[in-house]
């Protein structure tokens, strides 16, 4: 345990680890800074996606979501995580295990093949609540050591942070604050575009089914954002951030684009104002790329 | 098997109550969920029409629909309906239905084929590792693609067979492949 007694199971997912893993390492980064710990969780596996398993089969989806929890469990943790995927598909599946019984059971004869079970103690955090009612904007002000001062910030929440409501909680899914918040206290400005909470394209399978339809998605949302005079583009999660990020170099071949629009997980943006360099917050291992009003 | 609105409570009961799945029959067909819907814009997915198709047990006309496959899941529909019915979900469960009636495209089959091999939907390779270790992290996180955690993986696939997942999307253990598709192997 920390000093303020904060430790974490952090369900990784696939996308952060494998493919974004700069992610991972702000995350880590910016948490230690509050004495927020981060253990492993080791057997874990993909969530499983829950627009992509879940359009498949439910029935899989749920089993497969309850085992990652059951790790949580037995570390006798809550986990954090960094892709609205992973929240999506665990959140939801603990909301299900824990308000149907029935369910439970079923679910639970399936994980006692290998020992496991599902019990309900865990509880699943989006990283990004933890940086908003965890550690809070008054401590996150405090380490604020390069002010992002004339940064327009386009902000993007995906949709599984924000809905389903009645399992997410974070209040309205049109007038979201959470990311704002977190934004503002960097210094920057939070701008208002068109279609802001359009979704990026690629979930419950619509990216696989037909990249360049779903590109289409990620195209009209970077133009709403650019028209607006935005800088950059800041959200909570490693799905969009691979559809909006590679989605640019996906387009620019497929559309004949030169789209090179900063892409930013909200650790990462936060760790740039925390003073640390985009080397240390894997902003230059991406396909977009920071410019100096970002880096100064 | 019963009416499409039967086999939709029924497979999708199980996993989100049935209360859940039925409220389909509220539906009035005002068209707000089409209307917001992002998907709409850019495809000929019309979730109004989905609703109305599965009411009218249209099986077979909806299970062909390429648009079927186009919504995102991005829960904006599920939020505005004026009379709570659960679509997204709905049209989860469509999914799976049509899935286990073989309507499944060969690349969505081989998301399943990688998280069989490796735990992740995303594995991961040679390269991504190396940018791990530029970041500071170790090479490979201990989930189940980790050499060590063979028998972490080997409890993914017990559930993936005991829900028959395998036998869904064609899976040949032997290959480790796709039925059939041995000789594409090294293309990926
Ligand atoms: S918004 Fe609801 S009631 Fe209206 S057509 Fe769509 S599903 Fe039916
Ligand atoms: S959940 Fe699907 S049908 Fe509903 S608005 Fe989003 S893309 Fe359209």
């Amino acid at each position: 345990m920390t000093e303020d007694g904060r430790e974490y199971a952090y369900f990784l997912g696939c996308i952060t680890p494998n493919r974004y893993p700069g992610i991972e390492a702000a995350t880590k980064k910016v948490f230690k800074e509050f004495g927020i710990e981060t253990k492993e969780m080791v057997g874990a596996s993909c969530c499983p996606a829950p627009g992509v398993f879940g359009s498949f089969d439910l029935h899989t989806w749920l089993p497969v979501a309850a085992r990652n929890l059951a790790i949580a469990e037995e570390m006798e943790l809550e986990i954090y995580v960094t892709c609205n995927g992973c929240y999506g598909s665990l959140q939801e599946a603990d909301h299900l295990l824990k308000t149907h019984p029935h369910i439970k059971e079923r679910v639970n004869k399936i994980l006692a093949k290998f020992g496991r079970e599902y019990k309900g103690t865990t509880k699943v955090n989006h990283s990004i609540v933890i940086l908003h009612d965890v550690i809070g904007l008054d401590r996150l002000k405090e380490k604020i050591k390069k002010p992002l001062d004339d940064v327009n910030v386009a902000v993007h929440y995906g949709c599984h942070f924000l809905k389903p409501r009645e399992v997410r909680g974070h209040g309205s899914s049109e007038t979201p604050y959470i990311l704002e918040d977190l934004i503002r206290v960097t210094g920057a400005k939070d701008v208002d575009y068109k279609d802001k909470l359009m979704c990026c394209g690629a979930g419950g399978g619509n990216r696989t089914a037909d990249t360049p339809q779903s590109l289409e998605w990620t195209r009209q949302k970077l133009v709403n954002a650019i028209m607006a005079g935005c800088d950059c583009m800041v959200h909570p999660c490693a799905f969009c951030h691979l559809q909006l990020d590679r989605g640019q170099a996906e387009m620019n071949k497929a559309f004949g684009t030169s789209f090179n629009f900063p892409i930013l997980f909200a650790t990462q943006f936060i760790g740039l104002a925390m003073g640390y360099s985009q080397e240390e917050l894997g902003l230059d291992i991406q396909t977009s790329t920071m410019p100096e009003k970002l880096l100064k | 098997m019963g009416t499409l609105y039967e086999d939709i409570v029924a497979y999708g009961g199980e996993v989100f109550g049935e209360e859940h799945m039925e409220t389909l029959k509220a539906c009035v067909q005002c068209g707000k969920c089409t209307g917001g819907c992002p998907s709409g814009r850019n495809t000929a997915l019309r979730t109004r029409k989905l609703m109305q198709m599965a009411l009218l047990d249209l099986r077979e006309e909806i299970f062909n629909a390429p648009e079927l496959w186009f919504c995102t899941t991005c829960f904006t529909c599920y939020e505005r309906c004026p009379k709570g019915v659960k679509t997204t979900d709905i049209i989860r469960t469509i999914r799976n239905l049509a899935a286990k009636e073989g309507h499944m495209s060969v690349p969505h089959r081989m998301i399943g084929v990688y998280v069989l091999k490796t735990g992740h939907a995303v594995p991961i390779g040679p390269d991504q590792m190396k940018l791990r270790e530029k970041v500071g992290l170790a090479s490979q996180p201990p989930t189940t693609q980790h050499p060590d955690n063979k028998d972490q993986l080997e409890q993914v696939r017990t559930i993936f067979k005991s829900t028959n997942y395998d036998v869904m999307i064609d899976f040949d253990w032997d290959t480790m492949n796709l039925r059939g598709m041995e000789k594409k192997e090294g293309k990926k």
